[in-house]
């Protein structure tokens, strides 16, 4: 569809807060101090994550830290869960769960 | 010798008060929350550096807001937040934080851990877009962001309608709110809801304003499928009058009321009993919050869903039955005072359950191909497989044989829904096919998690 904006969250107010610019898959995305992780994920793009039991795209569900539909990968093979995680400046996150060569060593 | 070791879980409302009460008596209890900041999800406080005014943010709720915060910060106790209690064993809670795990020894535990969406599946529910009406709110209150441009309520309960109100509010374009509760229900519940004549005010007004703001209102609906290949497009659904109906938008919120999170209730060895009015089960507790296990104590919507304002009442109670337990003296006209506000809050809450059921027949009847497990993909199909063929007759056999209920979410979001259909595959009154049992840790933890450093206790 055309004229539509890119991000799936809009937001509504609070957007004078100071940006915070991370990366998602790669591409730089600028972010808003305080943001979860979550949001900042959202506002920009569509999807955060695939489903791990096949079923494809996820976005995210309860927001409250309960269902674990929101667990993202780092770059550096750390996980979190995007909802309860506050962003921070230069987190490089993926929306691929990463592949057997690149699975964390700790995990 | 100082005084009994108080634990707290949750910093909601309840959480709160319970806390307030310990220390005006003299003591120092643990608070162990798992948000940022105190407030729980009803009051939930956005992150440092948003300037919404509380009115913005709470509504008609900010001066009971801002009253809570302010009871919050004027205490001087030991707050941990950011931080999961994750077990409990042996007089022993078991919490996390930043990759530590840390034991707390108690003489008292107060389970103020509040609830979560009542969820029932929907096909097509974990399509990018659905989020759970509790999450819709979240996003609004904590982040100032909606779920979509043009979102889809779906559901029922109170909230239902208040979170879309504050949606219009906010300048969203909500298509619709859409009420899975008969015509009739929220008439017959006007007994129980007259007795807090200036909230049933406030409700039956959010109604009226929705509609004029053009939004399509709708009862005694049947969910059919969430709409979209690869996110939401809209939602079909089926009018009471049998007609089914297709709405567009880019987002879907849906919840039906709300369950307690008892899982620390459940692992701290608390008997449970069957609500019937809720058609759900909860810990077993006295009128005080006082369970059958010397040293437990729920409060909240953790014990029984009856809302932010009885939360705060069960709060007081908790804190007061473990003074009396220890031997510490309270106020016994203040005690019977709350007893009298909890009995017609109790009532309230029992209107609410008459005017927003619980779509049992709905959840019974999910088609076999819907995913009921969002966390591992598992049918209600499979699981009528496991009640059939492999004659599973409770939820803990069927969750060992289906994994229904053994995903992340442990149980949380599939579990009300997966009883249902269990129950009526075996053609089984609901309580007959128990609950499923609890499992530490509660949430997950990071394979990464260390143990701290063992402090002496009373050091």
């Amino acid at each position: 569809m055309s004229g539509q904006p890119t991000g799936r969250l809009r937001r509504l107010a609070e957007t004078a807060r100071a940006p915070v610019t991370i990366r998602v898959d790669g591409v730089p995305v600028t972010a808003l101090a305080g943001d979860t992780v979550l949001v900042a994920v959202l506002a920009a793009g569509r999807v955060l994550r695939q489903a791990d039991f096949g079923g494809g795209d996820r976005a995210g569900f309860c927001l409250m830290g309960a269902c674990q539909d929101c667990w993202m990968w780092t770059a550096a093979g750390e996980r979190l869960r995007a909802c309860t995680t506050p962003v921070a400046a230069g987190m490089d996150l993926a929306t691929q769960t990463p592949g057997e060569d690149t699975w964390p060593a700790h995990a | 010798m100082a005084g009994p070791r108080v634990i707290i879980i949750g910093a909601g409302p309840a959480g709160v008060r319970a806390a307030e009460t310990l220390v005006a008596a003299g003591l120092v209890p643990t608070v162990i929350d798992e948000g940022q900041r105190a407030g729980g999800q009803v009051y939930r406080r956005p992150p440092a550096g948003f300037t919404r005014p509380a009115a913005q943010v709470y509504g008609a709720d900010a001066a009971k807001a801002q009253a809570l915060h302010a009871r919050f910060d004027a205490l001087a106790i030991d707050y941990r937040p950011e931080t999961l209690a994750w077990a409990v064993r042996d007089q022993t809670l078991h919490i996390a934080r930043d990759g530590v795990a840390e034991a707390l020894p108690f003489d008292a535990l107060i389970l103020a851990t509040g609830a979560t969406d009542r969820l029932a599946p929907v096909a097509g529910w974990t399509l990018p877009g659905c989020y759970s009406l509790g999450g819709a709110q979240i996003a609004l209150k904590a982040q100032a962001c909606s779920i979509g441009a043009r979102p889809v309520f779906v559901g029922t309960g109170p909230l239902l309608y208040l979170v879309a109100w504050q949606y219009v509010k906010a300048g969203v374009a909500v298509a619709a709110v859409l009420d899975t509760a008969p015509r009739g229900a929220q008439l017959r519940a006007l007994p129980d809801l007259m007795l807090r004549p200036g909230l049933l005010a406030r409700g039956l007004a959010m109604q009226v304003r929705l509609r004029a703001a053009g939004v399509t209102m709708a009862q005694g609906v049947t969910p059919l499928a969430i709409a979209g290949a690869h996110e939401v497009t809209g939602l079909r659904y089926r009018t009471a009058a049998g007609v089914e109906r297709t709405i567009a938008g880019d987002a879907v919120a849906m919840g039906f009321h709300l369950r307690p999170e008892t899982q620390l209730a459940d692992l701290a060895g608390c008997p449970f009993v069957f609500d019937e009015a809720l058609q759900q089960w909860r810990p077993e507790a006295d009128r005080d919050g006082r369970t059958p296990r010397a040293g437990v104590y729920v409060a909240g919507d953790g014990l029984r869903i009856l809302g932010a304002d009885a939360a705060e009442v069960s709060g007081q109670l908790a804190a007061r039955a473990v003074m009396a337990d220890a031997g510490i003296a309270s106020n016994a006209r203040e005690t019977a005072r709350l007893y009298t506000r909890k009995a017609r809050l109790e009532r309230f809450a029992r209107g609410l359950a008459t005017a927003f059921p619980w779509p049992a027949q709905m959840a019974a009847a999910t088609p076999d191909a819907v995913m009921v497990c969002r966390c591992e993909g598992i049918t209600a199909g499979d699981l009528r497989d496991v009640a059939g063929d492999k004659n599973a007759p409770e939820l803990n056999r069927a969750k060992a044989l289906s994994r229904i209920g053994m995903g992340r979410c442990q149980g949380r979001f599939c579990g009300p829904a997966a009883a249902e259909i269990l129950a009526a595959a075996r053609g089984v009154p609901l309580r007959d096919v128990g609950r499923l049992r609890s499992a530490a840790p509660v949430k997950p933890l990071p394979m990464a998690t260390r143990t701290a450093p063992t402090t002496e206790p009373d050091a």
